[in-house]
């Protein structure tokens, strides 16, 4: 072939291609935030966890009343059943001590944000380093590293087998009531969803081509775990954490709910509140109803969010 | 000597089973015994239908495979015994081009990251801008735009990708590239490109390839000498003219008389051989000849029983066939029923099946001999089956495929109930 039919060629695709001559070229990534921008689901979601974030952040500073001051203790009989509703001084009435519930709301949501983002940290982190352990082993390791991931692999199916609720409350029993127990039981439950949820991404990855070519490159393992296949598996795990979120600030509600959350009335929390209007539901149902809707809709704004995530990173899943 | 050597490669990929402990049930004979050398600055093709072996054995050069027995000598060195970093450092001199391009491109990497990957690997260039430079260099060979760099694989056309993946090869400035089935996934007008591109390429930096691929036109362009794989070993091997004009191992035959002939004269005239049977499995290989259960020539006893080697017939053609001269000869009659036979005792409607699906693929999908390894019809249409007296379908079918009109297979099925 001569040279002059190359340089032809050349100069065909360079006209061909000059159209986007100016486009850098779109990443994965990008689309996908693209994508993300353009979801409704998206978008309500994400204005239900900007409020959520910034009540919570401010909401101390905007609270009318302290959170633990007993003011109106006089009006509120429990015993005989007379509950104050809401009113013009009391937005969403008083609780059952006589203490303002819209602002106990408002303190508690720091709380519950606290325990959903620290619990889906700690199950992230660990299962995010024993994902990409049994990951890499199972996928490089050759015979060796297969039997490494088999044996964590049985360990986390070990994990899975316990009842997360048990594990919680078990998990409690030794640490003591508090909510650094609730964090920690709450993200272990999480652990073994999200290092099951890694390795098996990155063993689909493994046997790509591309990972084939790394190797064929002569690519460094370390280099073709960290550079070829994580980068490709870590969709799944971010829609689960987004996704986890919810469950955790529902899971950190029923654990406060059976009475091992903070034990400090002095930070109120939605789940201890909503533990403590069951005794009163049929005299006072809203004192149940508010601390209840806030952790739905804030479990709705972080799954929305989630579910737009994961249609957006992976287009094909759109049915 | 030889630039690249293999001599009695194995895979054997051990079958597992068990809950706690993995017992050892079996192995699958991917790879069982090839030799075969390629010499500098020729292209060497390797074809055979799916399941064969063909790309276990270029991924075993390359080492992505373990090499059960058996050694991959590169120029001096041996390849199956070196221990994993020197692997990887002499990977640099072997390179592979993969038959997905999409699939063998990072989708998260630009092109200027996918074609550094390999240089940061070996330690080739200081900084990224001199490893820019070469990565343009080389976009500019295999005819990219150098504002292909900071672009994804995903924005790239089939064609484009295959180039990338080509570039990729050449940037380490390898001595031997593989190339696993390069333009099957293509479009026609884009394979004959890259088959240039590759053409191009191999003249201008003197490179040696070791070509996979079951497109037996292409093959036949772009190869100095074909190696024919069938069950994890090389049943011919030829200079890629000779192979060609006179294929001496029987299976070779068959599939050689899978190729269309542009001219419909010729095309409805030619000996054609369809085989029976399946591939069998590869983790329970027929004993003896790898290929005598599906054989039209199989003889009783030696077939069965020996494994034949492949043997030097002169001028370089090497068969593995106990009896390769007595059938290029004719001495050697005809074992196997034929298809056209073995359909005479069945139903009419039996016959007009086998018909339609004996043709279809022959013309509509010829190079490919995997796309059909169930043809249930055996069929050796040569013009003395017409002869076969008192067979009255024999005679209609054969005289109904040497009519060569549009309306062929409406009088096909019309004789068909008559007979």
């Amino acid at each position: 072939m001569s040279v002059a039919t190359k340089t032809d060629k050349i100069q065909r695709l360079a006209e061909l291609t000059a159209g986007s001559e100016t486009s850098t070229g779109a990443s994965l990534w990008r689309e996908a935030l693209g994508r993300l921008k353009t979801s409704k689901m998206a978008i309500i979601g994400a204005v239900i966890i900007a409020a959520f974030v910034v009540v919570a952040i401010v909401g101390p500073f905007l609270a009318p009343h302290s959170p633990s001051a007993q003011i109106w203790r006089g009006e509120v009989f429990p015993n005989k059943g007379e509950f104050v509703g809401a009113r013009g001084e009391n937005w969403f009435g008083l609780d059952h001590l006589g203490r303002d519930l819209f602002s106990r709301m408002l303190v508690g949501a720091r709380q519950t944000l606290l325990v959903g983002i620290v619990a889906t940290l700690i199950g992230l982190v660990a299962g995010f380093v024993i994902g990409i352990v049994s990951g890499a082993a199972a996928t490089l390791g050759g015979e060796t590293g297969q039997r490494v991931d088999s044996v964590i692999m049985r360990f986390i199916d070990m994990m899975l087998a316990l009842p997360s609720l048990l594990l919680a409350v078990s998990i409690a029993a030794v640490m003591g009531q508090s909510l650094t127990t609730v964090m920690i039981a709450v993200g272990v439950v999480q652990v073994p969803v999200f290092a099951r949820l890694l390795r098996g991404a990155m063993l689909v990855q493994g046997g790509a081509d591309y990972v084939l070519a790394a190797q064929s490159l002569g690519v460094r393992k370390r280099r073709i775990v960290l550079s070829q296949i994580l980068p490709n598996s870590l969709s799944p795990v971010i829609v689960q954490a987004t996704l986890s979120l919810a469950t955790a600030i529902i899971e950190a509600a029923a654990l406060s709910y059976l009475g091992l959350g903070n034990p400090d009335p002095a930070i109120p929390e939605w789940g201890v509140m909503l533990a403590q209007a069951q005794r009163f539901f049929s005299y006072a149902p809203m004192m149940g109803v508010y601390p209840a809707v806030g952790i739905i809709i804030t479990a709705l704004g972080f799954t929305l969010l989630g579910e737009a995530m994961r249609e957006a990173l992976d287009p094909k899943l759109k049915g | 000597m030889s630039l690249l050597e293999l001599d009695g490669v194995k895979v054997h990929f051990p079958i597992k089973k068990g809950i706690f402990v993995d017992r050892t049930v079996g192995h699958v004979y991917a790879v069982d015994g090839v030799s075969l050398k390629v010499e500098a600055g020729e292209t060497y093709g390797l074809v055979g239908e799916s399941g064969c072996g063909k790309t276990t054995l270029g991924r075993s050069v390359l080492r992505l495979v373990d090499i059960t027995e058996g050694s991959v000598v590169l120029d001096g060195t041996d390849l199956a015994k070196l221990p994993g970093e020197e692997m990887r450092r002499f990977r640099r001199r072997l390179q592979m081009v993969f038959q997905d391009p999409l699939g063998s491109l990072n989708p998260r990497q630009n092109i200027e990251s996918i074609l550094s990957e390999g240089m940061i690997a070996h330690g080739i260039g200081k900084d990224q801008e001199e490893r820019r430079e070469k990565i343009k260099s080389i976009l500019d060979k295999v005819g990219l735009p150098s504002n292909a760099l900071s672009r994804y694989p995903h924005e790239f056309s089939g064609g484009q990708r295959q180039r990338i993946g080509i570039a990729r090869a050449l940037v380490l400035e390898p001595d031997v590239i593989i190339c696993d089935e390069p333009v099957s996934a293509l479009d026609v007008s884009v394979q004959a490109q890259v088959i240039n591109l590759l053409d191009e390429l191999q003249e201008e930096l003197g490179l040696t390839y070791l070509v996979i691929a079951h497109d037996l036109a292409v093959v036949r362009h772009i190869s100095d000498t074909i190696g024919v794989m069938y069950l994890g070993s090389l049943v011919e091997e030829a200079p890629s003219d000779a192979l060609y004009a006179e294929p001496k191992h029987p299976y070779t035959k068959a599939l050689m008389s899978a190729v269309p002939v542009p001219d419909p004269e010729v095309e409805d005239r030619r000996e054609r051989i369809l085989l029976t049977g399946d591939l069998p499995s590869p983790a329970n290989p027929p004993s003896g000849c790898r290929f005598h259960t599906r054989c039209p020539w199989a003889q009783a006893e030696r077939c069965a029983t020996e494994r034949p080697q492949l043997r030097d017939l002169g001028d370089g053609h090497r068969v593995a066939c106990h009896f390769a001269e007595e059938i290029a000869s004719g001495e050697l009659a005809l074992t196997r029923p034929t298809g056209i036979e073995a359909v005479t005792e069945g139903e009419g409607a039996v016959v007009e099946q086998t018909e339609d699906e004996a043709k279809v693929p022959a013309v509509l999908l010829p190079a490919d001999s995997t796309t059909k390894p169930d043809a249930t019809a055996v069929k050796e249409k040569v013009p003395s089956a017409a002869e076969a007296p008192g067979d009255r379908t024999a005679g209609a079918v054969a005289k109904d495929l040497d009519a060569a009109g549009p309306d062929a297979s409406d009088s096909d099925k019309e004789q068909d109930k008559t007979g």
